[in-house]
């Protein structure tokens, strides 16, 4: 992208001479396209055919299993849960991670420190922190009883609203350092002299966030939100792990209904049907958010410097 | 899950910054700032706190001192308990999974992005694979699950290492070529020249040159992949059946499910399998960080 100054000549020259090079994709390839690409198409044709998961007995079965999929409450159902989270979650992990994010830009020494213990949760299972968190709400034998906080001593997983902010906390415990990181990274790319400029012209420190920094992070909060919409779109770990849906189907999250209809109900065709919506959903908010983004990433941040 | 172009890794990559821009928030006391931070440090601390405390704690000590106090007598009785539970074996099965995807799975990216960068100019070939690798970004590995299920059943790997190993290199092909393709095109033209006119071919460049100078991406993009695959629990949990083919996250789940009421035995579990991670943080907390931002960092 950034060397392109070899001369001509001698760069056809080797690029004639170098068309094996495409061999060496070959092994790469093969993975992406075996447990990628075929899987992606499998997806779509299991829809359209009725499996148990147990046996090898896949029959052609057309619409039936779209009709039985779309009949069903509990989809729609599942896309409100699964929409209700990623909004819930996006609004409260964006502003924290912000905030978190331009505090740790800082370079002093405990702001340092502090963003050591800050990210230890990036490096933890989704299991491991949800069986924490699980062991941590009962109700019985949690932190709450043991402390003898009534406040505390919630029925956390078992109540729907409870259950639904749990998720939501938990949730975010997991994911704000991971964009902290990447807020941090973003504020340290803003040119010092917007600042200078700022402070000649008496700006105080919440104009030049408004002013500067949130502007300039422009970029940074689309891929930070990218990540996080797509990314809670597939939760699947965290909500298994602590509330396996429940309680009913509270926080039965498409990935869930597709678990459940496939390996419990044992209704493949059913839960490739799920698959399938929940392929076209991430692809069709990708999309909308890059196009948020605008195509130019690199040209308009740094006008008038 | 990770669905973002090239382009704003230019914009957030990690050079050395001018010294000053560490006045965009300093100067005067922000005290807004402070109390969040604080307040954030507790909700990190508090739990983490809590688990290693408690899994030092007899179990009828539990139910009866204070949960944030730490035990007056420590006992590792419940680490004995988990490690008899076979742990050992779950971690030796994570071990497995994780070092036989990601070794596979960088080695292979790294020739690919070579490939790609050295020849996607003149070869169509190339260009079509960069473009369907980028894609592969976007593609949910939730949502693939059913049909890899499928293929892993027709190939008799059900319930095996193996089978859990083969879908995780494919996983982590796209991210891994991105980052490896962006860090090969910052290596001057000139040395793969010098290289070429002294008689090396492509095969020696790539593993004596491309990739003794991209080390550290190498490492970065190695990091990442496998503390992806280290932490996976949806594979283990639609690949295998068996008691003994469990990595550890699927393990944790299994024990929690089974010994519920013994809350530090479990909370033993859940400190044992995050402390190889732990000690990987202390020794290499650069790398480990760079690594989970891989996808924009670069």
């Amino acid at each position: 992208m950034t060397t392109a100054g070899t001369s001509p000549s001698r760069s056809a020259a080797r690029g004639s001479r170098s068309g094996f090079l495409g061999w060496l994709a070959v092994p790469a390839l093969v993975f992406f396209v075996g447990f990628l690409i075929i899987p992606l198409l499998g997806v779509l044709f299991l829809s359209f055919s009725s499996w148990d998961g147990i046996s090898t007995n896949i029959r052609w079965t057309g619409l039936v299993s779209w009709k039985a999929v779309l009949a069903n409450p509990e989809l729609i159902h599942a896309l409100w849960i699964t929409f209700l989270i990623m909004l819930v979650s996006w609004l409260v992990q964006t502003p924290a991670s912000l905030l978190l994010g331009v505090f740790l830009a800082g370079r002093q020494r405990y702001r340092a420190v502090l963003a050591v213990l800050y990210f230890i949760p990036l490096l933890l299972s989704s299991a491991a922190i949800a069986i924490t968190y699980k062991a941590l709400l009962d109700p019985n034998f949690g932190l709450g009883a043991g402390l003898g906080i009534p406040l505390l001593t919630q029925d956390w997983l078992g109540e729907p609203v409870l259950a639904f902010g749990t998720i939501i906390f938990v949730v975010s415990w997991q994911f704000i350092p991971f964009h902290s990181l990447i807020y941090q990274g973003g504020v340290r790319q803003i040119p010092a002299s917007l600042y200078e400029a700022a402070e000649l012209d008496g700006a105080g420190r919440i104009r030049k966030f408004f002013n500067i920094t949130l502007p300039q992070l422009k970029y940074t909060i689309i891929t930070s939100s990218t990540l996080m919409v797509v990314g809670s779109l597939v939760f699947f770990d965290l909500i298994f792990v602590l509330t396996e849906g429940g309680p009913g189907d509270a926080t039965r999250v498409l990935a869930l209904d597709m678990y459940k209809t496939g390996w419990q109900a044992n209704l493949m065709g059913q839960a490739a049907a799920i698959a399938t919506i929940l392929v076209l959903v991430g692809l069709a908010l990708a999309l909308l958010l890059r196009r948020l983004g605008g195509r130019r990433y690199d040209t308009s941040q740094l006008e008038g410097v | 899950m990770v669905t973002i172009t090239t382009e704003p890794a230019k914009a957030t990559a990690g050079r050395p910054q001018p010294a000053n821009t560490a006045r965009v928030v300093g100067g005067h006391r922000n005290w807004t700032a402070g109390v969040i931070s604080w307040i954030w440090l507790g909700i990190v601390i508090i739990p983490i706190y809590w688990i290693v405390i408690t899994s030092v704690k007899l179990q009828a000590d539990y139910y009866t001192t204070n949960p944030m106090v730490p035990p007056g007598d420590l006992t590792f009785d419940n680490y004995k308990q988990v490690i008899d539970a076979g742990f050992i074996q779950y971690f030796v099965n994570s071990l497995i999974v994780t070092l036989g995807a990601v070794i596979p799975a960088v080695l292979f990216s790294f020739m690919a992005a070579y490939a790609i960068v050295r020849s996607a100019s003149t070869s169509r070939f190339l260009r079509v694979v960069n473009s369907a690798f980028l894609m592969g970004l976007a593609i949910p590995q939730t949502a693939v699950i059913i049909p890899v299920y499928l293929i892993i059943i027709k190939l008799h790997m059900y319930d095996s290492l193996l089978g859990m190993i083969l879908p995780s290199i494919g996983f982590s092909i796209p991210l891994s070529v991105l980052v490896l393709t962006n860090f090969i095109r910052d290596v001057p033209k000139e040395l793969f020249e010098s290289m070429k006119m002294d008689g090396a071919n492509e095969w020696t460049i790539l593993w004596k040159l491309a990739f003794p100078l991209t080390r550290p991406a190498v490492v970065t993009v190695s990091i990442y992949n496998a503390l992806t695959i280290w932490n996976n629990f949806f594979l283990p949990l639609i690949l295998t059946q068996s008691i003994d083919k469990r990595t550890l996250p699927l393990a944790l789940w299994a024990f929690q499910g089974q010994y519920s009421v013994n809350v530090p035995a479990v909370l033993a579990s859940v400190v044992l399998t995050i402390l190889p991670i732990l000690a990987l943080y202390v020794v290499g907390r650069r790398q480990l960080l760079s690594g989970l931002t891989a996808g924009f960092g670069k």
